[in-house]
Formats: C-alpha cells, structure tokens, sequence
C-alpha cells in the first residue's frame, strides 16, 4: 500500500480517536468536578486512551508552545508570561490550576479544547515540572523554553542537581525556536552547548546584583560569588529596593513598582520579559508591557498577603536553601512576628539537610515566635544552632497558627512554610480570612 | 501542644576559653551538598558551648595542606565533584593517612566516606582509588538508596539521619561497622550494617545533618582531639533537649 494512503488512514484514525476521546475526556472532567476531585485524573483519562491528543490540541498555535522550567519560580514566573502575552492582546491556553505534569496539561486542554480537539489559543504557556517536562517535550516539542534555575530541591527525587540540569537539558534540545536561559545560573547557562536546532537568549542580573544570588555552589558566601557573566542579556535586573525594579532592555531602563514582592519573584520578571519580547517581536510594546508586570500578583503562596485582625498576614512559601535564603533576604524580620512551619510529607522532600545550608542569622534580633510542622524540632534545633530564640514550638500547624495569631494580635505577621504545611496553614486560614480559593 | 524546651537559645557568654581547636574541613567547594555545612557548625557552636574556642579552615582542590588540624572533616559531592578533587586528595593521601594513624579525629560522610575507603567501582567498571584510610570497598549501583535511616551504635546510641546513595559499600576486616541498621539499608542492600568506626574516624552515608541530631558524634569527635591537644576535655553544660525531641521525632517519620 502506498504511504500517502497509510497517512490518510491514520489521519482518520486520529479524528475518529478525537471524537471519542474529547468527549469521553470532557465528561470525565465533568464528573470529576461534580465530585470536587483532582484536577488531573480526566487528563489520565485521555492520555491513556488517546496518546497524541496534545500533540494535535497544540500544533498550530500562531505563537507556538512555551515551556517554563526550573526548580524555583515556576508558577509565579508562568503567570507572569501568561499576563504580560495577555496584555498585549493574545489569547493564551495555560494550565492555570498548577498541575504541572503533563497529565495536568491534558486536564487543562480538555477544559478549553472544541469537541473536535481543537484549541482556540494564539499561544500556549505551561508550567512543567523539571522530572515530567521531558516526558511532555517527547510528546509535545515547544517552539519556546523558559529555563530558570537548578537549585537542590527534593534530592530525594532526582538524587543529583547535576541530573536535575540533564532534565532540563533535554527540554531545550527538543525546542524548536527559541531557548531562554539564566545566565547567573552556571548550570543552566551550561545548557546552552547542548542546543542545536533552536536559538539562544538569555536574561540576568546586574553585577552589583549578583552577590544576593548566591548559586548552590557557593550557599554559603564562604567561596566568593560567581565570576561575572560575559553572555549577552536581553533583560537585565539592574537594581532591586524592596518592590521596586529596574530593568535594562536593548540599553534602555526602565523603573517600574511590582505587586510582586520578593527578589526572586523580581529576578523572574526579567524572566518572564525576556520570554514575552521574543514571543512578541517587533510588536512588544514596552510601556503596556510593564504595566502588565507591575499588576502582576503573586502565584498561591509565593509571597501572597492576606489580613488577619485587621493586619497583614504573608505566607512565604520555603521548598530548598536557596529559596528559603532569598525569602529570609527578602522581607524584613523588623516589626513583624514570624513563623516557620516546615513538614516533611513527599511533596516537601523528606530530607531535612537542606535547612542547613540557610542562614537564619537575620531572625536573631526579633527571634521566631512560632516553630511549627511536622519537623518542627528539626527547625527549632538548626535556631538553636544560628543562636536565635524559638519562643514556641507546637508540631501542630493548627493549633501553633491559633496561637501565634493570639499572641501577636496587633503586629503584621510572616509565616516561611514548605508546601504541604502552606496548604494546611491556608485550610485554617479560609475560615478566619479571605484566602484565594486555588482549584 | 507546647513543649517545654521552648527556652531553646543556651546562654554561653563569658565561656572559660581553654583553648582553641582548629577545624579543617575538606573540599567544601565540590564536596559539600546535602547539608555537610551543618556538621561543621554544630562542631563550631558546640566547641563554644563547651568553652572552647574554633578556627575553621578549608582545604580545597589545589591548596596547601594546612598545619595543626585538629579536626578534619568531609562530606559528600556529586559525581562530578568526586573527579575534581581526586589527584589532590590522591597528593595528600599519604599526609591523611598519618593523621588517621595519628588519631586525629575524622567525620567522613557519603562521598568522602567512599573515597577515604581502598576504591569506588562505578557502575561501568571504572575504578577509582580511594586512600585506603578505611579498609572498605564501594561498588556503584543501579538503584539509590533513599530515605530515612535508623541505626543503633553502642558507642553512640540510636543514630538518626537520612541517606541518599547509590554507592554499596562493603567492610574489610580492619574496620568495624559504626552501627547497626533498623531503619533504612545503610552500607549496603544485602547487610544491615550502616558507616565505619576505625581508629578515631567516624564515616557515614548519613545525612540530616549527622551532627545535629547525634550530639554525641559530635562531642566524640570533640572530646579525643581535645585529649590531643590539651590532655583532657572538659565538657561544658549543653542543652541537648531539642536534640532530644528532634531524635524522638524523626524515629516516627516513614522511610
Ligand atoms: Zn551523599
């Protein structure tokens, strides 16, 4: 039988498969949200029935497929694209509810596919996580990448960081347009030799900058700090004072307020700019860009604030040392009572060396009020050991957030929590305050 | 639920000073992931609580061996930092291993522990030396090993960490286990022995930081290079209770 006959079959073959699969996948969803189940299970569904569903939901899109890596910032920083492409006017498919396996993606597309399978998107941006985006890049190979640091993060999971650069290497070799790459980051700016058949850009940080970066390699300042990047930036962070940024685009700066707070989430703005620009092209326009940055919120627990009492109330969400050092860097322990609750369920890592490698020396003149989480003991000991006081220590997130609300009434308040403790801090939260309800 | 070891800042101003113990720590640039900074702390903060004061010095790829050391410590390194720093630790095997016999007190964790035995065998046949400091032997393996580990030593307790290797080590007849597994895997798969205990040298695969939670390691190591030194050791008054807790804790969470 000649070929083109066999591609015509198989052609049919994918329709028919479409018209089964989009339904069976959409009511699969429905159902589940009718239960108020996982968001992610209908994406099971069709994935196991139908493997090149996305494949055909996402070919196409005038602006490609963008995908947003890395062990840090993800979600934050993939919002920040969807907003910023968003505001100049695109339509942008996301997968919106954080679940950043390809599954999860599945699950999404289902949501906004027609029933014949087809997308309505100028453009796609997707949150992966580093272990699962090579699975979805297999499937899926992006037109764009946005890879933003390898930072020791569940070890547990992938054994090495090194592994973890592999991951997301194989990400940028499966990209087709254009690779966006942190060149503070040794690790991911080494990635850049491995990419053949897209581009390469990259997005930094002033030098001046550079010492409030530290990489894994030098946690500790002891070593001295990364030798300057000689690699061109598209954008570049110039200064950062409390949420006010500036950036440097094709020589030009410009001085915008973020809602964001955070170095970390600032750094990934010029992230997210960078990424935008080349989506964007020649039609960029800088001005509306930067208002659509500066409106930006933060994602689920990345820095968000809530008021309790009449007081603000930040949730700072700590997953690895470099993350738990720039959060400590990046909002003041001056005035503000804290909490530190960290737990060590598998989403967190089960691994508590990593608290360690954080100096907790900015918490010394205020102490900590409140220790709390499964490893509680664990926090108040690594306190004890950089000499700063833990005046509570209750394992039990519940009853520690009752009493650290009590006993701090009238003071704004911080609470650092790694990711399974933030979402039982935020269960508790809801019924004392209004907290975006995250599906 | 309050405890009561809330108080958990130990007040040690005005410490009597009886001297200084300096610290070596080895290859901190490429063999210091997984929290090793945390053993070299817990050593520093608990000389001070015992009044003493500490010097830390580093060794790295390519330095001059330091004079004086009274505690070396190492810690573990991806594989790419073992390849970095094996012709330096290869160019001071001999002067380690002097030190070793010596009895200058040693903590070895996960790769250096490895590298201070007689080979690594990777998974691919490559052999790497160690310097035969420990009569042990490595074998890489296909599988990690991960997760939480319980392991009871006589001369230290229940020991609580976290390992993370895919490394199998097997013990020669001139060291002995530093304890015996009864959570988790340890050396190996197929023995339920976990570190190595020779002359005063302590080698471990165990993260968390080891140190911190195993107070009596730390205060080991403490106590022999101050008998070196100074003729004896005179412990000063710690307070261990969060350790305590946080060992009580830790033996309750799943592997
Ligand atoms: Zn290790």
């Amino acid at each position: 039988m000649p070929k083109t006959l066999a591609n015509r079959d198989k052609l049919d073959i994918m329709s028919v498969l479409s018209s089964v699969s989009v339904p069976l996948g959409k009511t699969v969803r429905a159902l589940s949200r009718l239960r108020g189940g996982g968001s992610a299970f209908p994406g099971l569904v069709v994935e196991r029935i139908d493997p090149g569903f996305m494949a055909r939901a996402l070919r196409n899109l005038p602006h490609g497929v963008i995908v947003v890596s890395g062990t840090n910032g993800k979600t934050t920083t993939t919002k920040m694209v969807v907003e910023l492409l968003e505001g100049q006017g695109l339509n942008v498919f996301t997968n919106r509810t954080g679940s950043n396996f390809t599954r999860g993606v599945a699950a999404a597309l289902l949501g906004d596919v027609d029933w014949r399978g087809r997308l309505k998107a100028d453009v796609a941006v997707l949150e992966l996580d580093e272990a699962h985006a090579v699975h979805f890049v297999n499937l899926v190979p992006p037109t764009h990448c946005l890879l933003l640091n390898v930072l020791r993060d569940q070890l547990d999971r992938f054994g090495e960081i090194d592994k973890t650069t592999r991951l997301l290497e194989q990400i940028a070799v499966k990209t087709t347009g254009t690779v966006v790459l942190n060149r503070e980051d040794p690790r991911v700016a080494s990635i850049a030799s491995s990419v053949r058949s897209a581009s390469v850009a990259y997005f930094g940080l002033d030098e001046s900058l550079r010492s409030t970066f530290p990489s894994d390699d030098d946690l500790r300042g002891a070593t001295g700090t990364a030798p300057a990047s000689s690699l061109p930036a598209d954008v570049v962070l110039e200064s950062v004072n409390s949420n006010t940024a500036t950036f440097s685009m094709d020589g030009e700066t410009s001085t915008i307020e973020l809602s964001l707070r955070g170095v970390y989430n600032i750094f990934n703005a010029a992230a997210a700019l960078a990424m935008a620009r080349i989506i964007l092209g020649g039609n960029a326009k800088r001005a509306e860009m930067l208002s659509s940055l500066a409106a930006v919120e933060p994602a689920f627990g990345r820095g968000e604030s809530l008021v309790v009492d009449g007081q603000p109330l930040e949730l700072v969400l700590v997953k690895n040392p470099s993350g738990f050092r720039l959060g400590l860097k990046s909002f003041d322990a001056a005035g503000y009572a804290t909490m530190i609750a960290i737990n060590d369920n598998y989403a967190d890592g089960r691994d508590m060396s990593w608290l360690w490698d954080v100096d907790f020396d900015s918490l010394r003149n205020d102490g900590v009020d409140m220790v709390s989480g499964v490893r509680a003991y664990d926090m108040a000991l690594r306190l004890q050991y950089d000499d700063v006081a833990a005046r509570d220590i209750d394992p039990d997130t519940g009853s520690a957030l009752r009493t650290f609300i009590s006993r701090a009434k009238g003071q704004p308040k911080r609470i650092f929590c790694t990711y399974t403790a933030m979402l039982a801090i935020r269960r508790d939260l809801s019924k004392i305050t209004d907290v975006k309800v995250v599906s | 639920m309050t405890s009561g070891a809330q108080e958990s800042t130990p007040v040690h101003s005005n410490s009597a000073h009886k001297g200084t113990l300096r610290i070596l720590q080895l290859y901190p640039r490429d063999m210091n992931i997984y929290g090793d900074w945390g053993n070299v702390l817990v050593l520093k903060q608990r000389l001070a609580w015992h009044g003493y004061d500490a010097e830390i010095l580093e060794h790295n790829a390519g330095d001059t061996f330091p004079d004086d050391v009274d505690i070396l410590i190492g810690g573990g390194g991806q594989d790419s930092g073992q390849v970095v720093i094996q012709q330096d630790l290869q160019s001071n095997a001999a002067h380690l291993r002097a030190l070793a016999e010596d009895g200058t007190p040693m903590l070895a964790i996960c790769g250096l522990y490895q590298l201070f035995g007689n080979f690594f065998k990777t998974h691919d046949g490559t052999v790497i030396p160690g310097i035969s400091i420990l009569d042990i032997e490595t074998h890489g393996g296909s599988e990690r090993l991960i997760g939480n580990v319980v392991a009871r030593s006589e001369e230290f307790g229940d020991i609580h960490g976290y390992e993370n290797h895919s490394g199998q080590t097997y013990l020669g007849p001139g060291v002995r286990p530093l304890a015996t597994v009864t959570k988790g895997e340890g050396n190996n798969s197929s023995e339920d022995h976990e570190g190595a205990r020779h002359l005063n040298i302590v080698a471990s695969y165990l993260h968390g930081s080891l140190l911190p939670k195993n107070p009596a390691i730390a205060d080991f190591l403490i106590r022999e290079a101050a008998t070196r030194k100074f003729g004896s050791f005179e412990p000063g008054d710690v307070d261990d209770s969060l350790a305590e807790l946080a060992r009580r804790h830790a033996a309750t969470r799943p592997r």
